[in-house]
């Protein structure tokens, strides 16, 4: 398969696209500004208890049973054969086995526990620790990519990946998502294949740079259409394939996993995107301003 | 033809050893506290009298202690880690005595000195002479009196103190308590300025073992407290990786078709590789010790969908250059230059990212990292190298010179 879009103007339609995400990206300040993030276990002090039982036990009655174990404020959510509580407080290992066996003695003695009990000093810690190494990482990547490439690229390639990094937090935001450590793990795998993917564009037009006869500013915009569009099969297959990976661990995987696969969908296709409608195109912004001195100078090849 | 017998050598080789040695490597893969049920335990520690900095030794012997005290309890392979100053991680997977085990962990299990001096009752021990800090850690063991009778030998750090409590003591009992616990409570004999005790009165070898271990268990020689616990229930451990490997088989079948029916022949190549990578993948952790856990299976997932796109790369390069007319092997030729610039960056800046993560993550994220790593590694050997290595043989064979066994369409060649 192939899809060609011979005649489709990138470019020309990115601006709409810029229109678009600057209109997401407001929304994203204004939501995480007001609404914040929904703080998971990992970011918050307190403890998180997800029980798993064997048979059904009702809603109403292990809400009153919560209340009566007297651990503190909790909040509580349910599925079918699973509750969720979060409790404010960090549980000490007696109430922990208190809890337990309490539970399995009343509803389910093959109840399943998954407890989670973090100090807040711990959680702060976290959170710094990944922003961080979120920093470091991109700073890492531009360096790279100026060294590899030029500056242009290495800017525009790090607009794009703050694009699609900040565009995974604001829908997180907005959906009120629960953001815990492997949302970290998944903004940094995202930051990965976003600049993978322009990398892989940006490449196209180093290549075809070389060999180019750039007379004005439409022979340069062309040559960014020309590159998109050949590199346009393998960003839509590996965008497809990975994709659908994420798909199966959110549809199949285990609760802890679907988080990260839910926060990986946005991220491949907000990645993918970006890397045509944003690296691309801001490049070019860039490029055509320094034409005057660089025109004639043909990039080398590395 | 001789390329052709070669290509099939590898692929019958390669998956000979994939069929003979996965069953025993998927035993032998270490799992994670999440997905076979267990806890983790992050610690911080304090001096036990006052408080300061936490030196280094101490640190690294408290971990190597509380990793005794879990061999000790019978727990298979029990992880301890110190992380930056004045942390210890635990992690335990698969134990069934779980209450057991933290109880025995987190105890400071302290052992002390005591005697009576000074107390209302006599065999009322009040007064603590000597605490857990003030002996070596680990130099209690077992010796033998001239009369073949079993003795535990302790030492001190401080040489003159042990002196002037024993001499303060001669004629009297001195206790030894381990958590509040009575020991035993031999009479000292002599003042001991040796810097060392003996215990006796124990009646077997295996008697005076025990309390040699519990001694030098005992000398913790920080205090520990919890910041950080994750406990999984065995069961929801076990739903979770049956769940994620359902997942995780679905994707990979739906991925090897896709490449089979896109790519055609590259496809086909692609599909070997992508096997092989899994299993070197498999191999590479238990060479390792990693403990697959599910941040690493989300990493392993990952790594699955670079490597895929390391072959699309490839073949779609191969496919743009036939259609520019190019002959199989020129194509093939120059396809390859193309691509390989442009999966070493994109592998680079990866692999960037990967190692910022592994230096500054903790717990999941290392072990993300970590997997991560050694997926994009690995995957420039197979995917990149490999592939290239058996498409050449394929190539080169002359047999399959049609561009429609590389998914292209003869209307979509251009002529030169």
């Amino acid at each position: 398969m192939r899809y060609s879009f011979r005649n489709f103007d990138f470019v020309k339609a990115s601006k709409g696209f810029f229109i678009f995400s600057i209109v997401l990206t407001l929304l994203g300040i204004a939501s995480l500004s007001i609404f914040g993030l929904n703080y998971g276990i990992d970011f918050q002090s307190g403890s998180s208890v997800d029980i798993t039982t064997s048979k059904h036990v009702d809603k109403t009655q292990a809400e009153d049973f919560f209340k009566g174990e007297s651990l503190g404020e909790f909040t509580f959510t349910t599925g079918d054969d699973r509750f969720s509580v979060r409790f404010k407080d960090a549980l000490d290992e007696s109430q922990q086995l208190k809890l337990e066996n309490d539970f399995k003695s009343k509803f389910d003695d093959k109840a399943s526990f998954e407890i989670n009990i973090v100090d807040v000093d711990i959680a702060k810690e976290q959170e710094r620790n990944a922003l961080y190494g979120m920093l470091i990482a991109c700073i890492g990547i531009v360096i790279y990519v100026a060294i590899r490439f030029e500056w242009r690229f290495a800017v525009s390639s790090v607009i794009a990946l703050a694009h699609d990094a900040f565009l995974v937090i604001t829908m997180f935001s907005l959906f009120r998502l629960e953001v815990n450590l492997p949302f970290i793990l998944a903004i940094l795998t995202i930051i990965g294949y976003s600049i993978n993917d322009t990398v892989v564009i940006f490449d196209r037009i180093r290549e075809n740079l070389r060999f180019a006869k750039i007379k004005g500013p439409d022979d340069l915009k062309e040559l960014v259409n020309t590159s998109v569009r050949q590199t346009l099969t393998r960003s839509i297959n590996t965008v497809a394939t990975v994709l659908f990976a994420s798909l199966c661990l959110f549809a199949f995987g285990s609760i802890s996993i679907k988080m990260f696969s839910l926060a990986m969908l946005f991220g491949l296709f907000f990645g993918a995107y970006s890397s045509i409608f944003i690296a691309s195109p801001l490049w070019l912004m860039l490029r055509k301003r320094a034409k005057p001195k660089k025109a004639v100078k043909v990039q080398s090849a590395p | 033809m001789k390329r052709l017998l070669a290509f099939a050598l590898v692929v019958v080789v390669a998956f000979g050893l994939i069929a003979w040695t996965s069953p025993g490597l998927l035993n032998n893969t270490k799992l994670g506290l999440d997905l076979k049920g267990g806890f983790e335990i992050l610690y911080e520690a304090q001096p036990l009298t006052g408080s300061g900095p936490v030196d280094k030794q101490s640190l690294k012997k408290t971990a190597e202690s509380l990793k005794e005290r879990a061999d000790a309890q019978g727990v298979a392979e029990p992880e301890v880690t110190t992380e930056g100053k004045n942390r210890i991680r635990v992690k335990i997977a698969g134990v069934a005595n779980e209450a057991e085990v933290r109880e025995m962990l987190k105890k400071p299990a302290e052992l002390q000195f005591r005697s009576a001096d000074g107390c209302t009752d006599p065999t009322d021990y009040c007064k603590v002479e000597m605490v857990g800090s003030d002996f070596t850690e680990g130099a209690a063991k077992v010796e033998y009196t001239s009369l073949n009778t079993p003795i535990v030998t302790i030492k001190v750090k401080d040489k003159s103190k042990l002196a002037d409590v024993s001499k303060r003591l001669i004629g009297k009992p001195l206790a030894i308590y381990l958590n509040d616990e009575l020991i035993s409570d031999p009479v000292v004999q002599s003042e001991l300025t040796e810097g060392s005790a003996q215990i006796t009165g124990q009646g077997s070898i295996e008697e005076a073992q025990n309390l040699a271990d519990v001694i030098n268990l005992g000398a913790l020689p920080l205090k520990l407290t919890e910041k950080y616990t994750q406990s999984v229930g065995a069961t929801l451990g076990q739903k979770s990786l049956e769940e994620t490997a359902l997942a995780g088989a679905i994707a990979s079948v739906v991925i090897l078709l896709f490449m089979l029916i896109f790519y055609r022949l590259p496809g086909v190549v692609a599909s070997v590789c992508l096997i092989i990578f899994v299993w070197i993948l498999l191999v590479a952790f238990w060479l390792m010790h990693v403990t697959v856990t599910l941040p690493g299976i989300a990493a392993f997932i990952l790594g699955i969908g670079i490597a895929v796109d390391t072959n699309i790369i490839t073949a779609e390069r191969i496919k743009d250059e036939l259609r520019n007319g190019k002959s199989i092997t020129s194509a093939f030729r120059s396809g390859n230059k193309n691509s390989f610039r442009t999966v070493i960056d994109a592998h680079i800046t990866n692999i960037i990212a990967a190692a910022v993560l592994y230096f500054i993550g903790q717990g999941s994220v290392k072990g993300f990292a970590v997997v991560q790593l050694a997926s994009i590694i690995i995957n420039i050997l197979t995917n990149l190298f490999l592939t290239r290595y058996l498409l050449h043989l394929i190539v080169k064979s002359g047999r399959f010179n049609k561009p429609s066994y590389y998914g292209v369409k003869e209307s979509e060649i251009r002529a030169l």
